[in-house]
């Protein structure tokens, strides 16, 4: 590690438990979640206003400008699911008239409310002022903070994203997007905040965010590197943790970035493989491209199943759930409105079937992957509704394998490991056994 | 000369259970040049299909009479069965007769669809159509103004011939007359639905998705002579509103099941496409524009449509039981439905502050089991009827 | 004699497979797999190295004529002696521990009669035992516990009734006591048996006592000549529980592929239509996985739908398909839920209609689910291999004959009377290979 921790005094990372290995950025950003939390419970009492927003299309820059505290009910979710706390909350939720069916990030946000509204660290989770209904790639969101307004009574505002049905960014969508910002959303924010937009500050917190944005691309694209220093989804998840949610535009997340990228490359230099909980890889047998969520319940012993057998994942499509980097789009300063509708209508899961397909080709080639691996998630119908024309496509196209294994993202109930396990390993085996037949 | 009532159904029926959509092949075939575009669940303007001389087509599913192997292949157990059905109607041929396909925005399910089928039938026409969830006429509107003019230029490319105003304000006028007609019909069944039990509403409609409207609007009407003709007896059944198949599609079997369980259906939200616009879209004016302030201000509520303001949650609902004179309120969602179910707890927390009875199940397009559901629909009637007399 | 070894642990059964080094099939064995997995590896290892040994016998006999004409009622019998005689010993073994179980202080004042019962009792057993094993006599199964518990419990309800004894407490021993003894292993009993086998043999069959030296001697060298384990791999899955190291263990995708093209040189699909999954795979010419689908977490594609319709009906399981062969017409059946197909069944019976017509409804069903893994795989290519227990199944194999032809037109379709060895003679494949292609399957990274 070159780069000292001290760039943040503040927050300088709790002592490492002997049992879990992790890179310094890892401990660095779970600290950061943890004050967020911490933040949260305290807003309130310290006159704070708290908004809440979905991870895509999260506009993080904008709600600073407000002064609101964020929340992320995803990442609630997922943290409580990380925490083995999101069986009971579902449960409860479906005790309470939700359907089994529909999505258990829904349930879990909803179970945490009616077992005494305390968030994943245990601190209180008091109800946000704002619900910033950005209706991004999914259309649960819309249900979600209806569900939430219809029982808490937070205002809510939607601002209504639209699809990128023929692949493309229309000036009609960009300038609707926009529309709506402006007459809608900043002066709405104004009221519930009491505070007045400056366009100017908005404008600085874009610019940290570019900064930060070309780090984490320089970090994902390590990857690209023969070993990989990274595991692109496992370990994404840590690296996109402060980009996605409450942190991307402030400067500690730009220090955050500036580390890890510093940290990444350090060990691309010194050819190390990419860290896993239980140490550094040390062969790097497969390199996977993946699509889908990960499981959050079992989120460990996921990722042992891929590192045991040397896997490594070099690209996913998730570790651009919140923001698609790779191809050059940026927070531009310049023109800023037209910028945050442009990051809107660019999430991964608001681009098209095509375009999707595209993406995941084009990881496979330039990433020197084995295969592809889809991880289905029961909940989750925006990824995988038609992953499986997903898989054809894409093996027809690059003559590379793909898998298919099925969980989801925070129900205990739908991770079977053993299954899991025994499609991962056949996988792994045929292409081994692949790259033999292509050498006889 | 009426047509007697019983031609009229079997002529529905003829057109519901015919897969391959020969009334549409006919039609193409009459004329040259003929095209017919298909559109999915929920909403889509038609009027602007219509006046581009080419026939709309509803595409619900493939119900409870198919095999489904190929579209089975594209989707895991845990989502619904309409996207399956209707890829396996597409891989089998049988939508050849059609030359674009519309999905609507109503959920990620259909949405992904969209992109799916541009993959697999490249050579046709296949737009996902968005519709705004803001519902200022300055913003919301400007842009669906704009995505309607996107299809309508699209159409014009498809025809060879630009899309007029006027041919605009005729196609509103249809679809004005046939928005009339099954109003009435509607406004007729929560009058008498003993006289027009609901099986048969539902087969006029799904008439509806494959004839031109005029000869719908024509149709429907003749029911109505015919039906109100008839000497049926009034069953001492509730009355019902039946709410969340917007989408899929139940079985026939599961219709008729819950009205001989004992409950009259006198509301729904089949088809919602015909009364997707609650009252006469102006015939003057900028017809994209007056078709845009319609659905902005004037539309049913489904599960897929934003409520701007939580007070609004419920409202049409509310309207539909209140209007109909309704005991109760039946939820049939299809399984894996997300709009419908996560809707559902609000809408039973609304109906439950006015102290509106209801009962939910789930069903699938192909569901074959009707025991349980009869029994459900009965023993809610029954508890209807206790209500009341109490 | 060099022998590669492939052992498929199943979630019912465990199967092993010995091919020799010119990859022909020297012996098969198959156990019930056991909460020991290790057991029933070794002991289905054992099986098949005894049939292995059979085998060689009849290829050294033969080679001699000395048994011209009756070779095979020979061997047949011998094979009889041979299971008596392992019988016996597994039936000392399992007195002697019921014994030791029935002492203590459990039965309290009853342990002296149920000590003396079981004296009584295994005596019997031992005296009725060549009955068991006599030329022609019908056994519903070969696995010891089958075998010896359907017949301790017979004579153990005679003995009750006559001598007073709690059932209950016979029951209990045998149960406490036969899972020990399955546990156990015989491995160095197996040529003692074999020649003891053989003089029961010569005794019963006294017409070749004759030529009894030329036939002695042959089957002496065979049994001398030490078949050497040259490799061993196990699959299937309960494969993560052997005691192998990875390098010894394969996917049961890949075996199952392997195996399918060995039997069938030009398979390109295969479809698996077991208990716990269903599974597609593509190979191509040489029999390497080119893609595989398996069922969701949806049971409805797979064996334990039917077992499920079994219970429904209050049917056996292999009653299902000989029934739906019996239909006329197809009755639709649409749920794809296992939970839902049996309120289905209910709904179509009190709609009258007849239960034949249902259960080819079902069979049709369970293929259809089939006919999506496979379409998702990639469809079907000629030729096309059906295995695993369903494929024993008439009225599926129908079902699926007519959907196949209806979406893909003629095919070959294979069915192997061996198929449940196919993932096991996959393994054997890949233990070949290990050894005599080695070298060739180390890793290339750089080739991918």
């Amino acid at each position: 590690m070159t780069t000292p921790i001290q760039v943040m005094p503040q927050a300088a990372p709790a002592r490492k438990p002997p049992s879990v290995q992790k890179e310094d950025a890892m401990w660095l950003q779970k600290e950061m979640i943890t004050r967020n939390y911490h933040e949260l419970a305290s807003a309130h009492a310290e006159g704070r206003k708290i908004s809440a927003t979905f991870v895509p299309g999260n506009l993080n820059e904008l709600l600073m400008c407000f002064d609101f505290v964020r929340r992320l009910p995803e990442t609630d979710a997922l943290q409580n699911g990380m925490r083995k706390k999101s069986g009971k909350m579902i449960m409860d939720a479906e005790r309470d008239g939700h359907s089994e069916d529909v999505c258990t990030y829904v349930k879990t946000d909803l179970g945490m409310m009616l077992q005494g509204e305390f968030g994943p660290t245990g601190e209180p989770m008091p109800h946000p002022d704002v619900l910033l209904l950005s209706y991004t790639g999914c259309f649960t969101f819309m249900k979600w903070f209806e569900l939430v307004r219809q029982k808490y009574g937070c205002e809510t505002l939607m601002l209504h994203v639209p699809y990128q049905g023929d692949a493309k960014i229309s000036p009609n969508m960009r300038e609707y997007v926009v529309r709506q910002l402006k007459d809608k959303i900043i002066p709405a924010l104004e009221r519930i905040s009491g505070v007045k937009f400056d366009i100017d500050r908005l404008r600085g917190y874009m610019k940290e965010s570019a900064k930060a944005e070309e780090d984490l691309v320089r970090v994902l694209q390590s990857a690209k590197h023969r070993p990989s220093p990274i595991d692109g989804y496992f370990g994404g998840v840590y690296y996109i943790g402060p980009m996605f949610t409450a942190f991307r535009g402030a400067p500690e997340a730009t220090r955050f970035y500036a580390m890890l990228n510093a940290e990444v490359q350090e060990r691309m230099r010194q050819g190390k493989g990419p860290m896993t909980p239980e140490g550094e890889l040390a062969e790097e047998k497969y390199r996977l491209v993946v699509e889908g969520p990960p499981n959050w319940t079992h989120f460990r012993e996921f990722w042992k199943m891929f590192y045991d057998e040397g896997a490594v994942v070099v690209a996913s499509t998730y570790a651009k759930v919140g923001g698609v980097y790779d191809f050059g789009f940026r927070h531009d300063p310049e023109r800023p409105l037209e910028s945050l509708a442009d990051y809107c209508l660019g999430c991964y899961t608001n681009l098209n079937f095509p375009q999707r397909i595209d993406m995941i080709c084009r990881y496979l080639d330039e990433y020197s992957a084995d295969g592809l691996l889809i991880n289905s998630i029961k909940s989750c119908n925006s990824f995988s509704a038609g992953q499986l024309l997903i898989l054809r496509e894409v093996e027809k196209r690059t003559g590379k394998p793909a898998a298919f294994i099925e969980s989801d993202l925070v129900d205990p109930r739908y991770f079977s490991a053993a299954n899991i396990k025994n499609r991962l390993e056949s996988y792994f085996q045929m292409i081994k056994q692949k790259r033999a037949a292509a050498v006889h | 000369m009426n047509t007697p009532l019983k031609d009229i159904i079997a002529r529905c029926e003829g057109l519901f259970e015919d897969l391959r959509f020969a009334s549409v092949q006919e039609w193409k075939a009459a004329a040259p040049g003929r095209k017919a575009i298909g559109y999915m669940p929920i909403y889509v303007p038609r009027e602007l299909i219509h006046a581009a001389g080419m026939l709309p087509v509803g595409i619900f599913g493939g119900g409870d009479q198919m095999e489904v192997i190929q579209g089975d292949a594209y989707y895991q157990s845990y989502i619904c069965r309409i996207p399956r059905s209707t890829v396996e109607l597409g891989l089998t041929g049988r939508l050849d007769c059609l030359d674009g396909m519309l999905f609507p925005s109503i959920c990620d399910v259909i949405r992904n669809l969209s992109g799916m089928w541009q993959i697999m039938f490249k050579d046709k026409y296949v737009k996902y159509f968005d519709v705004p969830q803001d519902y200022d006429d300055a913003i919301g509107g400007e842009f669906y103004v704009h995505e309607m003019q996107a299809l309508r230029d699209d159409l014009a490319r498809l025809r060879g011939a630009p899309v007029t105003d006027d041919e605009l304000r005729a196609s509103i006028a249809v679809y004005n007359d046939n928005r009339r007609a099954i109003r009435d019909l509607y406004a007729f069944r929560a009058q008498q639905p003993w006289q027009a039990p609901t099986v048969e509403l539902y087969l006029l409609l799904r008439a509806g998705c494959v004839l031109p409207p005029e000869e719908h609007t024509r149709l429907v009407r003749e029911y109505l002579a015919a039906a109100a003709a008839e000497k049926r007896t009034k069953r001492d059944n509730a009355r019902v509103v039946l709410t969340g198949a917007f989408c899929e599609q139940p079985p026939l079997g599961l219709i008729k099941s819950i009205e001989m369980a004992g409950c009259y259906i006198v509301d729904d939200d089949f088809m919602l496409v015909m009364r997707w616009l609650l009252d006469e879209v102006p015939e003057q004016g900028d017809p994209l524009v007056e078709l845009s302030k319609a659905f902005l201000h004037r539309s049913a509520q489904t599960p897929s449509k934003y409520d701007d303001k939580k007070e609004d949650k419920g409202k049409y609902l509310l309207e539909q039981v209140r209007t109909r004179g309704a005991e109760g309120v039946v939820f049939a969602s299809p399984s894996f439905c997300d709009p419908a179910l996560l809707e559902r707890p609000m809408l039973q927390d609304v109906l439950a502050k006015h102290k509106i009875p209801y009962t939910a199940f789930k069903f699938a397009e192909n569901t074959g089991q009707m025991a349980p559901i009869r029994e459900q629909a009965g023993t809610f009637a029954d508890s209807i009827k206790l209500w009341s007399a109490a | 004699m060099k022998t590669f070894i492939g052992i498929d642990l199943g979630s019912t059964t465990t199967k092993a497979l010995v091919i020799d080094e010119a990859r022909n099939v020297l012996g098969r064995g198959i156990t019930n797999s056991r909460s020991n997995y290790d057991t029933a590896a070794t002991i289905a290892k054992q099986e098949a190295l005894v049939n292995a040994r059979f085998h060689l016998f009849r290829e050294a006999l033969g080679r001699t004529g000395a048994l011209n004409g009756s070779l095979e009622d020979f061997l047949g019998q011998l094979e009889r002696d041979f299971r008596l005689e392992q019988f016996v010993e597994q039936l000392a073994d399992l007195e002697h521990t019921c014994r030791r179980n029935a002492e203590g202080t459990r039965f309290g004042e009853a342990a002296a009669a149920v000590g003396t019962a079981l004296e009584e009792l295994f005596r019997r057993l031992r005296g009725e035992a060549p009955e068991l094993f006599a030329p022609g006599a019908k056994r519903k199964s070969d696995f010891f516990r089958d075998i010896a518990g359907s017949r301790y419990l017979a004579q153990g309800e005679t003995l009750a009734r006559e001598t007073g004894v709690r059932y209950d407490m016979l029951l209990n021993v045998f149960d406490r006591s036969i899972i020990e003894v399955e546990n156990r292993i015989y491995g160095e009993s197996i040529s003692k048996h074999l020649l003891a086998a053989l003089d029961r043999t010569f005794a019963a069959m006294p017409q070749h006592a004759a030529r009894g030296e030329r036939i002695r001697a042959p089957i002496q060298g065979m049994l001398d000549m030490a078949l050497e384990e040259a490799y061993v791999i196990g699959t299937g899955y309960g494969r993560a529980r052997l005691p192998f190291s990875k390098e010894h263990v394969r996917s049961e995708i890949l075996c199952h592929g392997l195996g399918a093209h060995v039997m069938h040189p030009n398979t390109a699909t295969v479809l698996d239509i077991g208990g716990q999954d269903t599974k597609a795979i593509q190979v191509d010419p040489n029999g390497i996985v080119e893609s595989f689908q398996m069922n969701d977490r949806c049971a409805a594609g797979c064996g334990r739908y039917l077992g499920y319709i079994a219970d429904e009906m209050n049917m056996g399981l292999h009653e299902l398909g000989p029934l739906a062969m019996k239909s006329t017409k197809t009755v639709r059946i649409n749920s794809t839920c296992t939970v839902f197909a049996g309120a289905e069944l209910r709904d179509r019976l009190s709609l009258g209609e007849k239960r034949e017509d249902i259960m080819a409804g079902l069979h049709r069903a369970i293929v259809l689910r089939a006919m999506s893994i496979l379409a998702r795989s990639g469809g079907i290519r000629n030729e096309f291999t059906f295995t695993g227990g369903v494929a024993k199944n008439e009225a599926a194999v129908k079902a699926l004959k007519a959907l196949v032809f209806e979406n893909y037109g003629e095919m070959t379709l294979n069915i192997n009377p061996d198929s449940i060895y196919t993932g096991a003679l996959g393994a054997a494949t890949f233990a070949w290979r290990a050894v005599t292609e080695e070298g060739k399957v180390v890793e290339h990274r750089e080739a991918a």
